[in-house]
């Protein structure tokens, strides 16, 4: 239960999120109205999988140091959930566009970066099940995600800067934190990202956890005499 | 250096040996030109430069997936094992890397002169459009050999090339295109700087990345 305190914090804080950012009191804008809370969800969510992939491409380059499982897995764990935050932040972002830009899916720079690193980590997905040995598997998928990692950062940072973007502080637009003056949004948006990222890494260890008692089962079945499998796999 | 000069001599010796390879390649570039061309036509004068030129870059990234998808997977199992055991894993990266700029130079440089010679040549600015030409060659090779290195280790090595190799080469294939239609348009070349500058970042980056987790890969 000591170890628990983490989890009691993120749930606290998504608690606050949700409710400061469902109810709180925000900044009147044009065209934005009510529709600027999306930035509690969709830009803390892109946050949370930057540094979710991020802790996924650390724990890929310990493997290529350590060659130890666990280290692969935390590593898949950590990609998947980031997969997971690309496309909630999608979903968000697209819901927004709808109402301010007009246009579930404007052809904006940014965006499709973003959905070109959706195929980088969709494709890192299926290389990672494409292979049969476990080893084999972790050393290569660790190689192709600190590969991807460094092409994915100069395409959502670099590219989307050079062009002309919809998206707030690219091409010449005022970001964010020219309408919030008074600081009143930060209160919700840092707690949001740390929040974010909180629960983003408990499901990520939830995960590579099962990952772990799979492997004992499989490696307590395989010690087994051949005439007993059966009733432990059933 | 000595090293990899007999890696690179060694490559090109394997291709000229086995010509069918490199005129197979040829062919391809040549058919699929001709194959757009002729499919062009049917609606004549259609073609805008802004077509012209990402449909000649097309052409060039799927070239460069074929040519050097082979270059890991035609090597037998033992005859890596035997390089594996008389040449570093990073000299043999390096190697692969500057012998596929090269094919890709050559490639590119022939498919250009039959692109230009059946579709015509709107070009302005010849000199930066060979720029964006080399660049880009050296860019696909960089990038495509490592992943190439990566899907020959897995099973369905075809399909997984392209789909490991679409999505990060696009940020140097949108680049490539913007310069090359800079060189298009015949704008002044100053306005081209900034994109040569992150193709040879983004160039730079890949081939160190490759240079660092080339052993890694190699071991498996």
């Amino acid at each position: 239960m000591k170890k628990a305190w983490w989890k009691v914090l993120t749930v606290v804080i998504l608690a606050y999120v949700i409710f400061q950012g469902l109810l709180g009191t925000v900044p009147r804008q044009p065209i934005l109205n009510e529709t600027i809370r999306n930035l509690y969800f969709h830009v803390t969510m892109w946050f949370a999988m930057i540094t979710v992939l991020l802790v996924s491409m650390v724990f890929a380059i310990r493997y290529l140091r350590s060659n130890s499982a666990i280290d692969d897995d935390k590593s898949a764990a950590f990609a998947k959930v980031g997969v997971m935050f690309g496309i909630l932040g999608c979903v968000t972002g697209s819901l927004w566009a709808n109402f301010t830009w007009g246009d579930p899916w404007p052809n904006d720079p940014k965006l499709n970066s973003a959905a070109v690193g959706m195929l980088i980590y969709f494709a890192y997905l299926l290389l990672r099940s494409s292979f049969e040995d476990e080893q084999r598997r972790a050393r290569i998928s660790a190689v192709y995600n600190i590969f991807a990692f460094f092409v994915f950062m100069p395409l959502i940072f670099v590219l989307p800067r050079l062009t002309d973007s919809l998206h707030p502080g690219n091409g010449g637009n005022p970001g964010f934190s020219s309408i919030d003056l008074d600081g009143q949004m930060r209160m919700v948006f840092y707690p949001a990202v740390i929040g974010w990222t909180l629960l983003g890494t408990w499901i990520a260890s939830i995960r590579y956890r099962l990952k772990v008692i799979q492997r004992t089962q499989e490696e307590r079945v395989a010690e087994l005499p051949v005439g007993q499998r059966s009733t432990v796999n059933g | 250096m000595q090293e990899l000069k007999t890696l690179i001599w060694k490559e090109i010796a394997l291709e000229w040996r086995q010509r069918y390879a490199v005129s197979g390649m040829l062919l391809y570039v040549g058919s699929t030109i001709f194959v757009c061309y002729l499919s062009f036509k049917v609606n004549q004068n259609d073609l805008t430069p802004i077509v012209w030129n990402t449909l000649f870059w097309i052409i060039m990234l799927f070239t460069a997936v074929n040519a050097i998808a082979k270059s890991f997977a035609q090597e037998r199992l033992g005859r890596l094992l035997y390089y594996y055991s008389i040449a570093s894993p990073r000299a043999i990266i390096v190697s692969k890397i500057i012998y596929n700029s090269l094919l890709m130079l050559v490639l590119a440089g022939i498919g250009f002169g039959f692109y230009v010679f059946v579709m015509g040549n709107p070009v302005d600015d010849l000199g930066l459009y060979i720029i964006s030409i080399i660049l880009g060659s050296l860019g696909f090779a960089s990038v495509l050999t490592m992943v190439a290195g990566i899907a020959s280790k897995a099973e369905n090595s075809a399909t997984l090339m392209a789909v490991l190799s679409f999505p990060i080469i696009l940020p140097m294939l949108l680049m490539v295109m913007k310069l090359a239609k800079n060189a298009l348009d015949g704008l002044d070349r100053s306005v081209s700087l900034d994109e040569i500058g992150i193709l040879l970042a983004i160039d730079a980056i890949v081939i160190a990345l490759s240079y660092m987790l080339f052993p890694y890969l190699w071991r498996s």
